[in-house]
């Protein structure tokens, strides 16, 4: 009864490195750049579910994370627009360090409007736990809505891309830039809806996430960032249905290491992990070859 | 006034000139061939025309208005469509997507669907192989999807880069026959081939394009019989 109880954490954790692991797969897809700055937009969308739901505003918890969700995507465009757009002809190591210093300087950002004190986050969720086996299984309502939640989102966002002219779009973008502004497709735009997107999933999955770890500081989004960017990894980087597998294998590899191997080695076995794939299938489990055709 | 003007054109790589002050015209319902040696600059001019490259000066125009300032993904909505050297379809979508895609500036939804089944009747193949994923199409397919793809866009003038690359002959002589067709419908086409012979078949001028300079033009039938043109393109 313990693994399983671990098995469904680990499977909660996961779907939320999954919807975390959607903004990196989704933006590398599309602009053809590892965004590391995603994991603190996911401690911003944390704040703002935070100042809008208990500290500030006393909003319903729906609400407040509509509106981090409403904030994170204005901030999102912002970066693009601001750090990553002037770098589109850049190496991509040019665009990685960029990256980088926009995270340290969302970190230190929130450290000087929110202070370095941690706050305590009280949990958007109030759906009663749910008891198995006679209550030899608890299952909080935190970790049942983190798994539905993600499902609805992977759900969401392939019926979008599969269905919509915007995704079509999104997917020719990915494939050949020059082809799709060739079709008429404005290239600068898609990417910025791309992050948008991205960066509205962020403030769900801080929502979550915080909700299940309820503390809240300014480097908070950087461990789930770099663990749901393992977790793209893991997937296929650039797939969506890659990103939600990868995410739930990295959460539940992640909670029984936790459970049975070591509590101090668990994130080293996750990065153990990422290793690993890099070194014997760097394209992860649902990343593809493209074969040239003549 | 030409449809399509091409002034002093100069195109840089760095510091490399690709494009040295090339002019060039393409009147309404013709068909233009630019023909030349691989890395004469053919694919280069295509690109600028439509806004993948910057020009380092010149002046280019359609319809008389300066495309300068108008950015790569505003020039299919004016009426100039490009099929890209090497096909460049969207490979892990399929071939309906792909001509939807074609399609995507316009608004007309109803007429749209008409185009689709223009296309289809012109390339019965693409038709058969609808939901297909272009990546798995022959070379000659592939082809076949890029200008369909770019008819989707009803163009009034259609750029089409080395359209017989690495087809197999049949292919060959069928692509050139789509070409004939695009201009009986009353199509202008501007064409870059390597095929200089085949070129010069379907086109009413060409002007003949040497490391970035044009070194000759005229009526095609008079390239033909010139011998400069037959020693060099045609292998004769």
């Amino acid at each position: 009864m313990g693994f399983l109880s671990n098995l469904i954490n680990g499977i909660s954790l996961g779907s939320i490195y999954a919807v975390i692991a959607l903004g990196y797969t989704m933006v590398y897809g599309i602009a053809k750049m590892l965004n590391f700055a995603h994991g603190d937009v996911i401690m911003i969308g944390g704040y703002f579910v935070y100042l809008s739901s208990s500290k500030l505003l006393h909003l319903p918890p729906v609400l407040s994370v509509l509106i981090a969700m409403v904030a994170c995507t204005i901030l999102g465009i912002t970066i693009e627009k601001i750090a990553y757009k002037p770098l589109r002809k850049a190496t991509s190591l040019a665009v990685l360090i960029t990256a980088i210093g926009v995270s340290y300087f969302l970190q230190n950002i929130a450290l000087v409007i929110f202070g370095a004190n941690p706050v305590t986050f009280t949990s958007v969720v109030s759906i009663p736990a749910i008891k198995l086996f006679d209550g030899q299984i608890v299952i909080s309502g935190e970790t049942s809505v983190a798994i539905v939640v993600s499902i609805l989102v992977v759900i969401g966002l392939s019926l979008f891309i599969k269905k919509t002219k915007t995704g079509k779009a999104m997917l020719a973008v990915s494939e050949d830039k020059g082809a799709a502004q060739l079709m008429g497709i404005n290239v600068n735009k898609t990417i910025s809806i791309t992050f948008a997107i991205g960066s509205a999933l962020a403030a769900i999955a801080g929502a979550l996430y915080c909700s299940a770890y309820p503390i809240l500081q300014n480097t908070t989004g950087a461990m789930p960032g770099i663990k749901a960017f393992t977790a793209a990894v893991f997937g296929g980087i650039g797939s969506i249905p890659g990103a939600m597998i990868g995410g739930i294998l990295i959460g539940v590899i992640e909670i029984l290491g936790r459970a049975y191997i070591s509590t101090q080695l668990a994130d080293a076995i996750v990065f153990a992990v990422l290793i690993l794939i890099l070194m014997f299938k760097p394209t992860g489990i649902l990343g593809k070859k493209m074969v040239e055709k003549v | 006034m030409a449809m399509l003007e091409v002034r002093d054109l100069n195109v840089f790589f760095g510091v490399i000139q690709a494009i040295k002050n090339i002019s060039f015209d393409v009147n309404q319902g013709e068909v233009v061939a630019l023909i030349g040696a691989n890395g004469a600059g053919k694919t280069t001019t295509l690109h600028t025309v439509t806004g993948l490259l910057p020009a380092a000066s010149g002046k280019i125009t359609l319809d008389g208005k300066d495309l300068a300032k108008v950015p790569a993904h505003k020039i299919v909505s004016m009426g100039m469509a490009h099929v890209p050297e090497g096909r460049r379809v969207f490979a892990s979508l399929s071939v309906y997507d792909n001509l939807k895609l074609g399609a995507f500036t316009r608004k007309d939804k109803k007429e749209i669907e008409d185009s689709l089944e223009m296309v289809f009747e012109s390339f019965p193949r693409l038709k058969e192989r609808r939901n297909q994923v272009a990546g798995t199409l022959s070379g000659g397919e592939q082809q076949m999807l890029a200008m369909g793809r770019a008819l989707m866009s009803k163009p009034r003038i259609i750029l089409m880069d080395e359209p017989s690359m690495g087809l197999s002959p049949l292919y060959v002589t069928e692509i050139f026959e789509i070409i004939k067709k695009i201009k009986s419908e009353g199509t202008t086409v501007l064409l870059v081939e390597q095929n200089a012979n085949m070129a010069l078949q379907v086109a009413d001028r060409a002007y003949v394009l040497e490391t970035g300079k044009i070194i000759m033009d005229g009526n095609a039938s008079d390239l033909m019989n010139d011998e400069r043109v037959r020693k060099a393109y045609l292998g004769a």
